[in-house]
């Protein structure tokens, strides 16, 4: 686009294509271009429960019922509520209709869009009121902590048209930024914001274009990090399959304020949708002049391009990804000299993660007072949490930092499921720790994590249940960084592994309570002499659980236990013969025969009770299930 | 963590080579698209055997050991082949503790291959896989471009039985 006037005419254009979305009051002021917009989530979560299939049956129904004109349908990104998938939200009403059935959609059709009728019974039980009327999405336990900044565009905007991003805002940032401020005053915006980086450290972003901006070069670079690595995170995913184009905007900007011209996005190549949509965004941004020379006409130029990862965590690191770029083994270098001195080919490069990128236009929009209003002290504004595990609503939820543990898990999470007890959260993947229950009330912030041994990581937030041993997940995580240890540095790729043997002695029973203040040693060790953030953060998942659940490491060194019941070696199956009745199910799924009738009848039943013979017992728990009589039990 | 090297002899046919060697002339100005090609490479052969890592090693003018050293880094390219339907489990956080481990190991027993194995008559290969992101659906596994989630080991007689043909 050659000028700021010629966005603001896409803009007026375009947004009566999505005005429905947008509330009461922008609908008074600008007239839809249809009657419905039927919103279908495209995300990952909802792509594999079919969710294309819904859109598919959705076109054909609205052709047979000849309202083509009448309703428009958009495969979004994602709603957050992925345990509820695949979903579909009909506007103006806002009816969020969840756990969609491709055999559904003749009658939501035939009653809500040609009757005009909400189909109650299939919408989101939240979202039904007792007398029948619907509430807003806005007011159920999972949405209503919830302030909408990085992923503000996720489920609202088709994320593969240009002119629905512009319509909701979209490049307005970049124009302003472009035409209204100096590189210098867009630092000092981010830096007033205080936003700092979401993918894992909470490095101050402003600080970190600073440091970039002065450096002379002929070339300098932005690299976004999309290399999202730690299991249970997918936020960075969703943004880029849902809101390509602010990634796309946000590095722009990125650009300007420190001198780059041009911008990589690293992307794991496990992402095909999150690709696929930000190629298409890449090269409509492109077409229509917000990449390429003479932006705006403000003389600047930038362009970016797309690499693929290829599978190994280490490339999250920011030295270990720009040498990924470049077409390497992923290995981390060392530093200093930092990126911003010498980064991508040595070049001055800044290196942001996508959520980052993702605050960016709206902290430019709104300004660093609006964003700074939110959160703590030190973690200004909202962050993105990937709740997973053993809880009831798996999904993505952008709450403002400072909230309690406890408000993410029991009211917004919907707490644990099957009525079982909540044991701890793990934060920060591979790389962090576990909050216990004791510390549930603790604001989550940056500093608050640390201070528990924990990081905020980049936001995957796994909730364990009574039924989770800590010390299996310590190992399941060490297990992890020892295999993606690159094997640059010893300390990394002899210490991980040596920590590893000694947890698997423990949790086959043959550990010492010497071993466990040897792990100690050994960690601290790692995290002092590792060349980069993997080697350095590897040992807190083994610290944490050491600090809050040490009785759980005695009870497996000292009493040969796992209290949770989840260590293979150390349990021992048993059949409570006062409940057994003899049916001998179990008897006959046991693989190895080692659960034998006895002679003793128990009072009240009529066939003698059985039992299982240890020395036999290869401890699968296949007896377990076929018992209905809760008989056999393990320990 | 190694990687098994197949000792499957090489098969690959012409056109297959002439793709390649599309695909190298097109990215041979910047050697830093290593990475990419070898990813095309890998689509069309379906691994990366000795022979195709050569091909790409003469054709971008890198050392083969650079190429090799690529290959063996990155947990993507295979060095052995994927059989006709890859069964790809994942064992992120969230499908671990719901139970993917258990799925890992009736498929192993089921199908009498480890991990990174392909059965002798070329049909199903396993692997274990870090987080696919669905993990609303956990425990989790891809068979070819199909997911299946919400699983428990007694599902996965009924899901092999569908590739049976």
């Amino acid at each position: 686009m050659k000028s700021v006037a010629e966005l603001n005419a896409v803009r007026a254009k375009s947004l009566k294509s999505i005005v429905l979305r947008k509330g009461a009051e922008a609908m008074a002021n600008v007239q839809s271009d249809c009657k419905y917009n039927v919103l279908v989530c495209g995300g990952t979560g909802c792509t594999s429960s079919h969710s294309e299939q819904i859109v598919e049956k959705l076109n054909s129904e609205i052709a047979a019922n000849g309202l083509e004109k009448d309703v428009k349908v958009v495969l979004t990104g994602c709603f957050g509520l992925c345990a509820l998938g695949p979903i579909m939200i009909v506007y103006p009403e806002g009816c969020f209709y969840s756990m969609v059935d491709v055999n559904n959609i003749p009658r939501i059709v035939k009653e809500h869009l040609v009757e005009g009728k909400p189909v109650t019974e299939l919408l989101y039980k939240e979202t039904v009121a007792e007398d029948g009327s619907i509430k807003a999405l806005d007011e159920t336990d999972f949405y209503k902590k919830q302030i909408r900044v990085a992923l503000r565009n996720c489920g609202v905007i088709d994320p593969e048209d240009i002119n629905e991003y512009i319509a909701n805002d979209g490049y307005l940032a970049l124009a302003k930024v472009l035409t209204e401020m100096t590189p210098d005053d867009v630092i000092k915006c981010v830096s007033d914001s205080g936003l700092r980086g979401r993918g894992g450290g909470g490095f101050p972003t402003g600080r970190k274009w600073a440091l970039t901006a002065p450096n002379k070069a002929p070339q300098k670079y932005v690299v976004c990090n999309a290399d999202e690595g730690d299991p249970g995170a997918f936020m960075d995913r969703s943004v880029l399959e849902g809101d390509p184009h602010c990634v796309i905007e946000a590095m722009a900007i990125a650009g300007y304020a420190i001198g780059a011209t041009l911008g990589y996005v690293y992307v794991r190549a496990e992402y095909p949708i999150a690709v696929r949509r930000l190629q298409i965004a890449i090269d409509q941004a492109r077409e229509a002049g917000l990449l390429g020379k003479n932006i705006f006409g403000s003389g600047f130029d930038f362009d970016m391009e797309i690499r693929l990862g290829a599978g190994a965590f280490v490339c999250g690191e920011e030295t270990a990804l720009m040498t990924s770029i470049e077409g390497n083994r992923g290995e981390p270098r060392p530093r200093p000299p930092y990126p911003a001195v010498k980064g991508l080919y040595n070049s001055p490069t800044t290196e942001n993660n996508v959520e980052t990128f993702a605050n960016i236009p709206q902290i430019i929009l709104r300004g660093p007072e609006w964003f700074a209003s939110m959160g703590t002290e030190k973690s200004k504004g909202t962050k993105v949490f990937a709740l997973g595990g053993k809880i009831e609503h798996t999904g993505l939820v952008e709450i403002p930092m400072g909230t309690t543990l406890r408000e993410i898990i029991e009211e917004i999470g919907g707490g644990i499921p099957n009525g079982k007890k909540f044991k701890a959260a793990q934060t920060g993947g591979p790389s962090g720790g576990c909050i216990p229950a004791s510390l549930m009330d603790t604001e989550v912030d940056y500093d608050n994590l640390v201070a528990m041994g924990c990081m905020m990581g980049s936001g995957g937030l796994i909730v364990m249940d009574e039924d989770s041993c800590m010390v299996d997940m310590a190992k399941f995580f060490l297990e992890f960084t020892v295999d993606e240890s690159c094997g640059k540095c010893t300390p990394c790729r002899v210490g991980t592994k040596r920590l590893l043997e000694m947890l698997d002695k423990i949790t086959q029973g043959k550990g010492t309570l010497e071993d466990l203040d040897k792990m100690e040693e050994l960690c601290n060790y790692i995290k002092a002499n590792s060349l980069c953030g993997l080697g350095q953060t590897a040992p807190n998942p083994v610290l944490a659980t050491l600090k809050f659940f040490r009785d759980e490491y005695v009870a497996h060194v000292t009493d040969k236990k796992c209290p949770a019941g989840v260590c293979k070696d150390l349990l021992t199956f048993t059949i409570d013969k006062e409940k057994c009745i003899g049916c001998g199910m179990c008897a006959r799924s046991c693989p190895a025969n080692a659960i034998v009738k006895t002679d003793y009848v128990a009072p009240g039943h009529k066939l003698p009770s059985y039992e299982i013979d240890a020395s036999k017992c290869v401890k699968c728990g296949a007896c377990i299930g076929t018992c209905k009589f809760k008989a056999i039990s393990k320990k | 963590m190694q990687k098994k090297i197949s000792k499957l002899p090489f098969n690959g046919t012409p056109e297959q080579e002439k793709k390649l060697q599309a695909v190298i002339a097109a990215n041979k100005h910047d050697k830093s698209r290593l990475m990419a090609v070898m990813q095309e490479a890998q689509e069309i052969y379906g691994y990366l055997p000795m022979e195709v890592q050569s091909m790409i090693a003469e054709g971008m003018e890198v050392p083969l050991e650079k190429v090799f050293g690529v290959a063996t880094f990155y947990a993507q390219f295979s060095l052995s082949p994927k059989g006709k339907y890859n069964i790809s489990v994942c064992l992120g956080t969230a499908c671990y503790v719901k139970g993917a481990g258990e799925l890992m190991d009736a498929l192993s027993e089921k199908l009498g291959i480890g991990a990174d194995e392909c059965t002798p008559d070329g049909k199903f290969s396993l692997v274990a896989c870090r987080c696919i992101g669905a993990c609303g659906l956990a425990p989790v596994l891809t068979i070819n471009d199909e997911v299946y989630g919400r699983l428990t080991a007694d599902d996965i007689d009924g899901i092999l039985a569908k590739y049976m043909d």
